[in-house]
């Protein structure tokens, strides 16, 4: 018989390093092994731990892949309507001021259908948190084009690449709502690597500690990888990813403290 | 005796919104309802009870907000007209689903498309039969005066927190816009954090650690889970159906022919009752008040003692099936409408009456 992976004779308390964080529900995710939404979950729910804000939160999540977020999540949690989790949140943050609020919205959630509420609660300078997972893709139906899918890039509803003259071009909705007054803090992060998963830890903390002042909207993106839309290995899709989706999608801060953050040119690849 | 003015439909309903403790309005400016978020705005309730009032950036929003609201224990509201209550069907339907109470407020105006600003009541079906996709209902009352709008936004949230259920005051152009005699019922304070915990433990407030997390959500991708959610649902709405029927008669006692009108096609067959009795003609009216759950039972029995019913409804004929539904065959039942924002005029009602239903 083949060994077990884990040898049940280390799981003793002196030997862990590392844990579930309380808030996430011990169950299996339904991601896709690979892929970014989980990290991002993780991150998310180590930040709410620390700050001790389970009882505090209410959280929004969206129609895509993440619609489940709320049975992971081990807070309080709405599944808004495809787009509409800015609404929901406005509402919420409005009549709990004392709650702290976010919504999880993916890219076609957040920059196709949900457009106008996503602008229009950033132009408000609402005081939550957006949490913005840009995987360039509609994962959950299947890996049609989405609004921030790369140009010539292949996908179900662009299967020769997206052709920017027919399809229209790629949005990035990110740079669009840090123009906005009622933005604070506007971020775009990874979680491939270590280093990035600690980096967007921080832009989590930070943005959540924004909305202990109720500065306005505090936007975090996250560039991730769709490893079944993109039909690609989970190692394949963080290379690509690192090579087509950074260059046009440039990591950083992008706005701190309510101000514009001097742009690195950014290398497009049109 | 409560406090007594003199004030359009719009802004009675408005008024009696933040008098029944109201937590959150949010809304898109369309006429002719207007008037609710303009009143609300003057008034700055977000000053003396805390009520949060929102011009949000479109019905889509609005609904939106409302499921946000209402899914935290709020009691939250909203009013447009009918292309805009078009655009919420998506948010009510989730609202129906997830199970969450709020008022909604529809000033009908003709249609389809843009129609007219002119009083209708053609958005009968969307309203009563459902409206969005999926099977669900919402409770919805029907007033025919000023005093009824303010009434029913009271009431309107009692059943919508009784039964966690969206409920829809369908009000048309003319009670939105004409100004009566209100008797304003005393103001109810708002629920604190606290009562509000207790009162809907069911909402999401916040996890505290002596209890599982709460998930506010319509989505149950299993399909024997989801026959469960209609289920439950069904079982809801046949209760509704058992408890809170709401109907008017008048004159019915010793009618041999009834009139069957909601709102204000009602307040004009009660003029059209009085020329057709001058006239020696005997009719009554029979005016429901809940247009769901619909007064089925009240229809059928009253159908077996008349000569026939004449249902005058501002449409091309919606609720005329409801009642034929009821009545069955036992009795003569025709419809008289007008249509796009034409308001019948009180004989043009008594000669229908007596041409398709006396005479014909
Ligand atoms: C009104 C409406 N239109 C369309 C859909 C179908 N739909 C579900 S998820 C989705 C796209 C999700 O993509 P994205 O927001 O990028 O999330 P991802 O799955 O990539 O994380 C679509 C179009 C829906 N549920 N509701
Ligand atoms: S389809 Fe894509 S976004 Fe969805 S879980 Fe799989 S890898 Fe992640
Ligand atoms: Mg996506």
């Amino acid at each position: 018989m083949e060994e077990p992976f884990v040898k049940t004779d280390i799981r003793k308390e002196e030997n862990i390093v590392y844990k579930r964080t309380n808030l996430l529900v011990d169950r299996p995710l339904s991601y896709c092994p690979g892929c970014g939404h989980g990290v991002v979950h993780r991150m998310l729910m180590e930040t709410l731990e620390e700050m001790g804000l389970q009882d505090k939160t209410i959280g929004v999540s969206p129609v895509g892949c993440s619609v489940l977020a709320y049975d992971f999540m081990n807070i309080d949690m709405l599944g808004a309507a495809h787009g509409r989790a800015p609404a929901l949140a406005t509402a919420i943050k409005r009549m709990w001021p004392n709650r702290f609020v976010f919504t999880y919205q993916g890219d076609g959630d957040l920059a196709a259908i949900g457009t106008a509420e996503t602008i229009h609660a950033c132009n408000r300078g609402e005081n939550f948190v957006i949490i913005f997972i840009n995987n360039g893709i509609y994962g959950m139906t299947g890996g049609q084009m989405a609004p921030t899918t790369l140009p010539n890039m292949r996908s179900s509803t662009s299967p020769y690449g997206r052709d920017v003259s027919i399809m229209g071009h790629p949005l990035k909705m990110t740079e669009l709502v840090a123009q906005l007054p009622g933005t604070y803090y506007v971020t775009r992060q990874a979680v491939h690597t270590p280093s990035h998963v600690r980096k967007t830890k921080k832009a989590l903390r930070k943005a959540f500690e924004n909305q202990k002042n109720n500065t306005g909207i505090s936007f975090v993106e996250v560039v991730s990888n769709c490893n079944s839309g993109w039909k690609m290995t989970p190692v394949q899709s963080n290379k690509w990813m690192e090579e087509n989706m950074f260059p046009f999608y440039p990591l950083g801060d992008i706005k701190v403290d309510g101000k514009l953050v001097e742009q690195k040119e950014a290398v497009t690849k049109e | 005796m409560g406090e007594l003015r003199l004030m359009k439909g719009n802004e009675a309903v408005a008024e009696a919104a933040i008098r029944a403790g109201c937590d959150g309005y949010f809304g898109y400016p369309i006429t002719p309802q207007s008037e609710i978020m303009e009143y609300l705005m003057s008034e700055k309730p977000y000053e003396t009870t805390g009520m949060v009032v929102l011009q949000a950036e479109s019905e889509v929003a609005s609904i939106n907000m409302l499921y946000g609201g209402a899914g935290t224990g709020k009691r939250v509201m909203t009013s447009s007209s009918s292309p805009g209550i078009s655009l919420m069907q998506e948010g009510i339907s989730y609202m129906a689903g997830a199970e969450l109470p709020a008022l909604l407020v529809n000033v009908v105006r003709g249609g389809p498309g843009l129609g007219t600003i002119q009083p209708s009541q053609a958005d009968y079906f969307q309203s009563v039969k459902g409206g969005g996709h999926g099977d669900y209902k919402i409770i919805v009352l029907a007033p025919a005066s000023v005093q009824e709008m303010a009434d029913f936004a009271k009431l309107g949230f009692e059943l919508a927190f009784k039964y966690r259920t969206p409920v829809m005051i369908q009000s048309d152009g003319a009670i939105g816009q004409m100004m009566e005699k209100v008797e304003l019922f005393d103001p109810i304070p708002r629920r604190t954090e606290e009562e509000l915990i207790a009162q809907c433990p069911w909402a999401a407030t916040g996890k505290p650690k002596n209890r599982d997390h709460i998930i506010i959500t319509s989505l149950d991708l299993d399909p024997a889970g989801q026959e469960r959610v209609n289920l439950k649902l069904q079982a809801k709405y046949r209760q509704i159906e058992e408890k809170e029927v709401l109907f008017e008669e008048i004159s019915c006692e010793d009618a041999e022919y009834v009139f069957v009108a909601f709102g204000l096609s009602a307040r004009i067959c009660q003029k059209s009752i009085d020329m057709a009795r001058a006239q020696g003609i005997k009719v009554g009216l029979f005016r429901p008040i809940t247009l769901y759950p619909f007064p089925t039972k009240q229809i059928a029995a009253l159908a077996k003692k008349v000569k026939g019913m004449l249902v005058v409804e501002m449409n091309a004929g919606q609720m005329i099936e409801d009642v034929k539904l009821s009545a069955g065959c036992s009795v003569k039942i025709e419809h008289y409408g007008r249509f796009g924002g034409i308001i019948p005029a009180p004989d043009e009602v008594v000669r229908a009456l007596e041409k398709q239903i006396i005479g014909g």
